[in-house]
């Protein structure tokens, strides 16, 4: 295991979107969080990098391991350049190519040569022959495609243990959709993926566990062969097979 | 067609030609003051204008050197002044603050806009020129620099708070600090917007004469340093039209020329740099 998440809680305001969650995230595989709207799997999501400390009056209780040690106690800076994340609109930052992939080195004061993990991270993230040869230009003339490749550079580049994505596709063609897809079972030999999606498909394809959450609870979490061919909560089956969400 | 239709059609065209008309005012009292000055002045822009000190009281000829420096000078401390507190204000505020707090912080910003810059002169009065005992360019620039502030601040508030949130959590998921992000992506992706601010904010004390009368006072010769009273374009204008002499007249409207010029060309780079376009795309 290489996060566990164990009786997570979670408050926005007065108002609780996450009830009593415990799962584990296996090491170099993909664990996908499936559900409807506004059941919270990206607040869960969020929690796995203390990103929902960004939202003022949240509040989490519970516990969230990795590789042991509770990342609520830890220096949150640290914490997320292990714990790498790419979110649902791809968002590039006003800079070149190059600078938005060596952005996440420059900060933590990496002294690596710039050049070689750039084109490492470029390399892993499927994007580096598309833009080889114009490095420099706006990150902002790639595609959508092709930004939220880059974002997904972006993230490697500080090598970080658990990438988290949060509806890397959702706006995104089905061509791009598939690079993506591809790109991120290859890279679960880099590191631990878990991503977001309410494609139920894209979560069959890719991903060795699947989570199914339901207004703020976790109903049912399997491998995911399983979970499609022979979920063993009623709401999960009715969910997969289209009958609500 | 009947009489009711006739009425309509009748009003229908009153209104768009009183529009019309007002649109039309509007704009052509710009280039009717434009084209006064250029009538009035423009005989008296030269060369000397440009290089020689005021002639004695009394002799025709002369220049207003002095006063391009001495507005130079005092724009120049007004803005190190105004602009780095407007700035790291609007940081706070568009950032840091709660909103109980960002609401009074912009309440109080807007009334120090709207506060006749006269009252800003006696403020700067008595704060930077009775104290000291006499008149000076620091004093000058002190007051132009407070009415920088609440310029700058809105507007580098408004354009900070338009960088879309998803860039700042980009950064911060990367492990950047608030702070680190700030400096690195949020100020970086809105500075067109701030440095059209800045312009704007400048362009606007640049022509601002009340705040100056008692404070930079003025001066016929060139002032030394910081620290004497120092002549600027507006203060000069208001002098020499009041002044009895044909020729401070000539010059006043050159002067006026001079400085509406200086304020249009402003306006102009500051809205030629924010039409090159947002440095990030819309969501």
């Amino acid at each position: 295991m290489r996060m566990t998440i164990s009786k997570v809680n979670f408050w926005y305001g007065a108002k609780q979107t996450l009830f009593d969650i415990s799962l584990g995230i296996a090491t170099s595989k993909v664990t996908a969080l499936i559900g409807p709207s506004g059941c919270g799997k990206s607040t869960l999501l969020r929690t796995l990098d203390r990103m929902h400390e960004t939202v003022r009056n949240s509040r989490l209780e519970g516990e969230i391991l990795l590789d042991g040690k509770n990342i609520l106690a830890q220096d949150v800076t640290l914490l997320r350049r292990r714990v790498g994340m790419v979110f649902q609109r791809p968002n590039p930052f006003p800079k070149s190519i190059f600078e938005n992939v060596a952005y996440g080195l420059r900060i933590n004061g990496s002294i690596l040569p710039m050049a070689d993990a750039v084109e490492k991270s470029l390399r892993h993230a499927a994007l580096w022959d598309e833009v080889k040869d114009h490095l420099h230009k706006s990150a902002y003339e790639l595609s959508g495609g092709q930004q939220q490749r880059l974002c997904i550079a972006r993230a490697l580049a500080v090598e970080p243990e658990v990438l988290l994505l949060d509806e890397p596709c959702s706006a995104l063609d089905p061509i791009s959709t598939a690079k993506i897809e591809e790109l991120l079972v290859q890279l679960k030999d880099l590191c631990t993926i878990v991503t977001v999606t309410h494609n139920m498909q894209q979560a069959a394809r890719i991903s060795d566990f699947t989570a199914f959450l339901l207004t703020g609870q976790l109903i049912e979490f399997s491998p995911t062969p399983q979970l499609f061919t022979k979920p063993s909560d009623p709401r999960t089956e009715a969910y997969i097979t289209g009958r609500f969400g | 067609m009947n009489p009711r239709l006739r009425w309509r059609k009748f009003v229908s065209n009153f209104m768009l030609t009183i529009t019309g008309l007002c649109a039309l005012v509007a704009v052509s009292v710009l280039f009717l003051i434009l084209g006064y000055l250029v009538y009035h002045g423009g005989v008296s822009v030269n060369w000397n204008f440009f290089t020689k000190l005021p002639a004695p009281v009394g002799e025709t000829g002369g220049g207003m050197a002095n006063a391009i420096v001495g507005s130079a000078k005092l724009l120049a401390l007004a803005t190190l002044f105004g602009v780095p507190i407007g700035f790291l204000g609007a940081i706070y505020l568009a950032e840091f603050s709660g909103s109980k707090m960002a609401f009074v912080v912009r309440y109080a910003a807007d009334l120090l806009n709207g506060t006749p810059s006269i009252v800003i002169g006696i403020f700067a009065f008595s704060i930077a020129v009775h104290p000291f005992k006499h008149f000076s360019a620091y004093a000058g620039g002190f007051a132009l620099g407070i009415m920088m502030i609440p310029i700058t601040l809105r507007s580098t508030e408004g354009f900070l708070l338009a960088v879309p949130r998803t860039l700042r959590e980009g950064a911060m998921a990367l492990g950047a600090s608030k702070w680190k992000t700030i400096a690195t992506v949020v100020v970086p992706a809105a500075y067109r917007g701030i440095l059209t601010a800045v312009l704007l904010a400048f362009a606007r004390v640049a022509g601002e004469t009340a705040p100056l009368l008692f404070t930079a006072l003025g001066n016929r010769y060139w002032s030394h340093g910081f620290n004497e009273p120092t002549a600027a374009l507006p203060e000069m204008i208001y002098r020499y039209a009041t002044g009895p002499y044909d020729d401070w007249h000539r010059q006043a409207w050159a002067a006026g020329l001079v400085l509406l010029a200086l304020i249009l060309v402003i306006n102009i780079i500051a809205r030629a740099i924010l039409s090159r376009g947002s440095s990030v795309p819309r969501a």
